[in-house]
């Protein structure tokens, strides 16, 4: 006797299973995505002249149709809804993509111009129309943005600890609606409330670089303290507890063991608000003004900032226009470099700093 | 031992003498026995007049409340220095509550409190002028799940509680104390190749030893451990029993546990915490010698529980 087991005969022809169903190959796929394409460009081709983005358009949502036909013939209605939801889904992103990518493909293309050691080592002192540089624009919107942070981070975190740590019971909540309102102030009235703010303590026409911080410092804290709270928010309890439960007393918890745990996040959120900021150009319009040469000082007089001046090279390009509108490009592409570097460094020094395997 | 034998005044009549095996009392008592009546009926034994408080914790007249809610009623126990309590019950009954109350953390959850005694070698924890932050540091715990700090490597975890206490440590201490407190939670072997990796690196039975070196390090007289074995394997968990054995030499040891084989298993004495429906306060059914209590316990409802009839 053999001890091997026996099989039971496979079936000459399997009888349909309930478990199987057919399945979209990546020929159909093909097909839908050629035929999409195809129908898209039907829909252009008797007027003759090629519109890209009438065709795209045309092409996802033919697309996303015949995905969802093609699929519920072949594999039935639950895949074909499924495949249906990937489609929209995707192309909402591509969607959401495309003038992003528009956006920064301008401005480098047009910036690029520019982008000679002459823009960043000179200011527009004595330039009426060729030449000329943004670097007093440059200093000021660092040191700006800098005054913004050195003012907003302390504030913002202290309000978030206390409203995660602390805050319970009315007050927190009116804390809460504040900020919620005080994130919702548009960025005008905030330059307008720093220039009246120092119209009261320097008189009528005062301009420098301090009133425009104190203007960006109103729009950067509100966030700064949404940010921290929902990164502190983020950090267990249980680590609390455990801190407690050792006999540390709760500042020396939240020094030593919530804020290095969240410190990755927080850092991210800062960054992200100073991202806000550094862009505003209303509040800055009217607070620290526009000047041609460099200011190094915040507390006195105008202060040239990097979307003032672009504002102000488009507005009044000169003559010829062209060397203006180049520098206000160059100056936009500058702007989105130094938000780019920012962004970089604050990944850097959050993967150093984030909390292992949490 | 101390009298605090919940149940034992005149209880025995109504189940029959208690020389009969516990078998025979299920037996005896087929008919559905009404628990919730008898824990509602459930009165705290009162302590003796001369108990001595010396290196025990002595709780009296403990009631515990979430806002106004009364999770746990009226709670009176000794609990015997370096030796083993357990506290077990079903889910719900104040058993993690009470545990919490030993080293003030139940008052860290918002509108927590907790009114009566509960004497330390004498020392009431609940007088007002009492700083919970040092009762913590003489009563630590040990939680469900294990939490090391994800922002420290393992050896500063074990340093945790010193330095954060703001004690400065030469190098050579703190190696010591660290060794020291490693050694004797059964962990140095398995990680002193990596004291500067993070705590989080580790499996969750060796974690968890983590945690208990991180609360010895800080040398507190009594650990309290809130089902410390709950949410590890049985391997890790045998590690953290033999381990018990071990600290029971050091520390006053109270564990809050699911798991009754568990209870035998560790403990010297046993608390049997109960609750007659939801929404009722939970209370101190029976308190006894291990032994007594999962062979021959005084009330219905510790043996309805202990044989696994209920809960």
């Amino acid at each position: 006797m053999t001890a091997t087991a026996t099989r039971p005969p496979a079936a000459a022809a399997p009888a349909p299973s309930p478990l199987t169903s057919g399945r979209f190959t990546l020929v159909q796929r093909l097909a839908v995505v050629a035929g999409a394409i195809l129908v898209g460009a039907l829909t252009w081709i008797p007027s003759g002249a090629v519109n890209w983005a009438h065709w795209a358009v045309v092409s996802v949502v033919v697309y996303c149709a015949g995905t969802y036909v093609v699929s519920r013939i072949v594999e039935g209605r639950r895949h074909a809804l499924d495949r249906l939801a990937t489609a929209v889904v995707t192309s909402a992103f591509g969607v959401v993509l495309l003038p992003l990518i528009s956006v920064v493909w301008t401005v480098v293309q047009r910036g690029w111009a520019r982008m000679d050691a002459d823009f960043f080592t000179t200011s527009m002192r004595g330039v009426v129309s060729e030449g000329g540089g943004a670097w007093h624009a440059i200093v000021g919107t660092l040191i700006i943005t800098a005054i913004t942070t050195v003012i907003s981070v302390p504030f913002g975190l202290f309000t978030a600890v206390y409203l995660v740590e602390y805050g319970q019971g009315r007050l927190a909540r009116s804390i809460t609606a504040m900020v919620d309102v005080m994130t919702g102030i548009p960025s005008i009235v905030a330059g307008l409330f720093a220039y009246a703010l120092f119209v009261l303590w320097q008189g009528p026409g005062a301009r420098s670089g301090l009133s425009g911080a104190i203007a960006l410092t109103v729009l950067m804290t509100p966030v700064v303290i949404r940010a921290s709270e929902e990164m502190l928010r983020l950090v267990p309890n249980e680590l609390r507890e455990a801190s407690y439960a050792l006999g540390v007393p709760k500042w020396k918890t939240i020094v030593k063991v919530v804020l290095p745990t969240s410190i990755a996040g927080i850092l991210t959120g800062i960054t992200l608000a100073i991202a806000r900021v550094i862009g505003e150009t209303a509040p800055l319009l009217v607070t620290a003004g526009i000047a041609a040469e460099t200011n190094l000082n915040p507390f006195s007089g105008r202060m040239a900032t990097l979307p003032v001046f672009a504002y102000y090279q488009y507005a009044q390009p000169g003559v010829p226009p062209q060397n203006g509108l180049d520098r206000a490009w160059a100056a936009a592409l500058t702007l989105m470099i130094i938000v780019a570097i920012l962004f970089t460094g604050a990944r850097v020094l959050a993967r150093f700093l984030r909390p292992k395997g949490l | 031992m101390s009298s605090n034998d919940g149940g034992s005044d005149g209880d025995g009549g109504r189940h029959g003498p208690t020389l009969r095996t516990l078998d025979e009392r299920v037996e005896m008592t087929e008919e559905v026995h009404d628990t919730a009546a008898e824990i509602a009926s459930i009165e705290a034994v009162p302590l003796p007049d001369d108990v001595d408080v010396t290196n025990r914790i002595v709780v009296e007249h403990l009631h515990i409340y979430y806002g106004d809610f009364l999770a746990v009623e009226d709670v009176n126990m000794i609990i015997e220095p370096k030796s083993v309590t357990a506290v077990i019950g079903p889910s719900g009954c104040g058993k993690s509550t009470f545990l919490r109350t030993l080293n003030r953390m139940h008052e860290v959850i918002v509108g927590a409190r907790a009114d009566g005694t509960v004497l330390l070698d004498g020392e009431n924890l609940y007088d007002p002028r009492v700083d919970p932050v040092a009762v913590r540091r003489k009563v630590g715990m040990v939680f469900q799940r294990p939490n090391p700090f994800p922002t420290m490597s393992i050896y500063d975890n074990v340093l945790a509680g010193k330095r954060l206490n703001s004690k400065r440590l030469k190098k050579s201490e703190a190696d010591g104390l660290v060794e020291q407190a490693l050694r004797d939670s059964n962990l140095w072997e398995e990680v002193k190749d990596r004291l500067g990796g993070p705590g989080s690196g580790l499996s969750g039975g060796q974690q968890q030893r983590l945690c208990i070196a991180r609360a010895i390090a800080v040398e507190p007289e009594v650990l309290l451990m809130d089902e410390p074995c709950s949410a590890l394997d049985p391997i890790s968990t045998l590690a953290i029993e033999e381990l018990m054995k071990e600290l029971r030499e050091n520390f006053t040891i109270v564990i809050v546990t699911h798991n009754m084989q568990q209870a035998a298993r560790v403990s010297d004495r046993t608390a049997f915490f109960s609750i007659e429906g939801a929404g009722k306060p939970g209370k101190l059914v029976e308190m006894d010698d291990t032994e007594t209590i999962f062979s021959n316990p005084q009330r219905q409802a510790t043996i309805d529980y202990v044989t696994g009839r209920f809960g």
